[in-house]
C-alpha cells in the first residue's frame, strides 16, 4: 500500500526563484513527522507547495497514491488534507464557534456535532465558545487554529510552527493536543523550530537545509544526532544536553 | 430651538440615506479591501433604473398608504437592485477579478473603480439627459408634529427603514452561513479559501447584498430630492466616505452611525453657515477623524469592533 502522503523530488518557489529543490518525504497513516531546519531553509515554502498554495515546478505530491500536485487548496482540503499556517491562522473577528463552523464549511448538516467533538479535544476553547478569536491568548489562538483545521476530519494535518512565539508551558499544551490528535488517527506533518520538544514526540523527522533533504531519522535519533544538535538545536557540544 | 430640532430631523433623513449607502460601500471594502469609488454612481444608476420602470415603463400611479409613491415603486426598486447587482458583478468579472488575479496593487483597483464611476455617470447622462428628473410632480404635504416639527411621510419611512435594513444586514452577517463566510473572507481571505470556502461565490454575494442597499438608498435620495446624473459625485460620494471613515472602515454599523452624524451635522451647520458650504461639512469631519482617530469611532471589521 502506498504511503498516505508522498512528496517526490519536489521543486517549488516564488515565481522563478526556486526555494525548495528536490525534496522527497513521506508520511504514513497515523504518523507524526517533523521537519526541522534553519530559518529560510524553505520549510514553509514546502508546506505551501504541498497544499497547493504555491506552484510545484517539478516532482509530484501524492495522496494515498493519487497525484494531487498543483491541485487547488479547496480541492486538497476536500481530499482530506488541512493546513494550519504559521501566522494569520484564525479569523480574528469571528468567535471560536464561528471559526470552527468556517473550518467545517464543506460539511453538510452535522457541523454542530463536529464542533462539539473538536471542542472535546480543546478544553481551553470549550470554556467560552462565544469569545472572539482576537481576544484569545497566543496559546488559545494556536489551539483554535488547529481545531479549525480538524473540522473536516482530515487524514493529514500540515502544521507550520504551531508553537512559535509560545511560552514553554503553552508549547507543552499544544504538543499534548497534537499527540491527542494523532491518537485520533490523523497523520501530522509539522514544521517546528522548537526542535527538541517536537522531536521527542515525533515518529520520524526530516532535516531540511537550503531547500534540500539533509537527513531523515527517527525523531529521538535525530535529537541525539550530534551534527543536528550542533547546527540546529543550539548545542555547542555533542552531548546534546547543555547550551541553549 | 425648534429650528435646530427641525434641522436635526432633516439631518436624520439625509443621514439615513448616506448611512445605508455607506453600509454598502464599507461592506464592499471589508470583503474586497478597496474603496469602490463607483459606489456613489451605482446609487445614481439605481435611481434611474427605478425611474425607467416607474415612469418610463409607466408603473407610476396610486399611493401606498400616506406615501408619495405607489406599488409600482416596489417593482422599480427591485429592478434597480437587479440592475446594480448585474453591473457590479459584471464589473467584478471583467475588471476587478482580473486585477485581483494579477495581484496588481491597490492603486490599479482604485483607478479602475474611478473609471467605472465616470463611465456610469456618462451612460446615465446619455440615456436620461442632464436635466433633473422627479418620480412625481405633485406636491407632497409634510405632517406637522408636536412643537411644530415638520416631516413628510416618505421621510419618516426613511428614518424607520434604515434600522430595519441594518437589522436585516446584521441577521444576514451574524446568523447565516453565507454571512459568516463573508466576515471570514473579509478577515482573512487566504484562510477562508484554505478552509474550503468558495471565496469567489462569497464575493459575488457581497456585490448582490451591497446592491440592495445601494438601490434602496439611491431611490430614497431621489425621492428626497431629485434624480440628477451627477448626484453620485456631487452629493453622495464624499458624505459616504466620511461616514465610512467616521465609523471605522469596513464596519457596517459604524458606517450607519457615521452616516447619521454626517447627515445631522451637515443640516445643523446651515443654522450658522451658508447652505452653499454644507458639502464642506463631511469633508471637515473626514479630515478631523483621519487626524484624531484614523481607525474610526468603532474600529474596522465587518463584525463590528475587534
Ligand atoms: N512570498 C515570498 N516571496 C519570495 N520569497 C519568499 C517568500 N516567502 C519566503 N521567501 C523566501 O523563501 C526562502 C525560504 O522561506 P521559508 O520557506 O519561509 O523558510 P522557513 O519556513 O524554512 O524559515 C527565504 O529565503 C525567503 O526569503
Ligand atoms: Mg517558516
Amino acid at each position: 500500500m502506498s504511503a498516505l502522503l508522498e512528496v517526490d523530488a519536489v521543486r517549488a518557489g516564488y515565481g522563478s526563484v526556486m526555494i525548495v529543490h528536490d525534496v522527497s518525504l513521506r508520511l504514513e497513516r497515523g504518523e507524526l513527522v517533523t521537519i526541522i531546519g534553519p530559518n529560510g531553509a524553505g520549510k514553509s515554502t514546502l508546506l505551501k507547495a504541498i497544499f497547493g498554495l504555491l506552484p510545484v515546478s517539478e516532482g509530484q505530491v501524492r495522496l494515498e497514491g493519487n497525484e494531487v500536485t498543483d491541485e487547488m487548496p479547496s480541492r486538497i482540503v476536500r481530499l482530506g488534507v488541512s493546513f494550519v499556517p504559521q501566522t494569520e491562522n484564525v479569523f480574528p473577528s469571528l468567535t471560536i464557534r464561528e471559526n470552527l463552523a468556517m473550518g467545517g464549511y464543506q460539511r453538510s448538516g452535522d457541523v454542530d456535532d463536529r464542533i462539539a467533538e473538536v471542542l472535546g479535544l480543546f478544553p481551553e476553547l470549550a470554556e467560552r465558545p462565544g469569545a472572539r478569536a482576537s481576544h484569545l491568548s497566543g496559546g488559545q489562538r494556536q489551539a483554535l487554529a488547529i481545531a479549525r483545521a480538524l473540522m473536516l476530519d482530515p487524514k493529514v494535518l500540515l502544521l507550520d510552527e504551531p508553537t512559535a512565539a509560545l511560552s514553554p508551558v503553552r508549547r507543552g499544551e499544544i504538543f499534548d493536543r497534537l499527540q491527542a490528535v494523532r491518537e485520533g488517527g490523523v497523520a501530522l506533518l509539522m514544521v517546528e523550530q522548537n526542535a527538541r520538544e517536537a522531536l521527542a514526540i515525533s515518529d520520524r523527522a526530516y532535516l531540511l537545509v537550503d531547500g534540500r533533504n539533509a537527513h531523515e531519522q527517527a525523531g529521538p535519533e535525530m535529537l541525539a544526532n550530534p551534527e543536528v544538535g550542533r547546527m540546529f538545536l543550539g548545542l555547542d557540544s555533542a552531548d546534546g544536553e547543555d547550551g541553549a | 430651538m425648534t429650528e435646530i430640532l427641525q434641522l436635526v430631523l432633516v439631518g436624520l433623513v439625509v443621514g439615513s440615506i448616506i448611512g445605508l449607502g455607506a453600509m454598502g460601500l464599507t461592506l464592499v471594502y471589508g470583503v474586497f479591501k478597496f474603496a469602490n469609488f463607483a459606489h456613489a454612481d451605482l446609487m445614481t444608476l439605481a435611481m434611474y433604473l427605478a425611474f425607467f420602470v416607474y415612469v418610463d415603463i409607466g408603473l407610476v400611479g396610486g399611493h401606498i398608504g400616506p406615501f408619495s409613491f405607489g406599488w409600482g415603486m416596489i417593482a422599480a426598486v427591485l429592478f434597480a437592485w437587479a440592475g446594480v447587482a448585474a453591473v457590479s458583478v459584471g464589473a467584478d468579472r471583467f475588471v476587478f477579478r482580473r486585477l485581483r488575479a494579477r495581484q496588481t496593487g491597490l492603486l490599479n483597483l482604485e483607478i479602475a473603480a474611478l473609471g467605472i464611476a465616470i463611465a456610469l455617470q456618462a451612460v446615465v447622462q446619455a440615456i436620461w439627459g442632464s436635466a433633473p428628473l422627479r418620480y412625481h410632480h405633485e406636491i407632497h404635504e409634510a405632517w406637522t408634529f408636536a412643537g411644530g416639527l415638520k416631516l413628510k411621510s416618505d421621510q419618516l419611512l426613511f428614518i424607520v427603514l434604515m434600522p430595519v435594513l441594518a437589522l436585516g444586514l446584521y441577521v444576514l452577517l451574524h446568523r447565516t452561513r453565507l454571512g459568516t463566510a463573508m466576515r471570514a473572507t473579509a478577515d482573512n481571505a487566504p484562510l477562508a479559501e484554505a478552509s474550503g470556502i468558495d471565496t469567489e461565490r462569497v464575493r459575488m454575494a457581497t456585490w448582490v447584498i451591497a446592491a440592495a442597499l445601494t438601490a434602496v438608498a439611491g431611490v430614497m435620495f431621489a425621492l428626497q430630492s431629485q434624480l440628477r446624473f451627477d448626484a453620485g459625485f456631487e452629493f453622495l460620494l464624499l458624505p459616504m466616505f466620511a461616514a465610512v471613515i467616521l465609523g471605522g472602515i469596513g464596519n457596517p454599523w459604524g458606517a450607519l452611525v457615521g452616516g447619521l452624524i454626517v447627515g445631522v451635522s451637515q443640516e445643523v451647520s446651515t443654522e450658522w453657515i451658508n447652505t452653499g458650504f454644507k458639502p464642506a461639512v463631511p469633508f471637515v469631519l473626514l479630515i478631523a477623524m483621519l487626524i484624531v482617530r484614523p481607525r474610526g469611532l468603532f474600529g474596522s471589521s465587518i463584525g463590528g469592533s475587534s
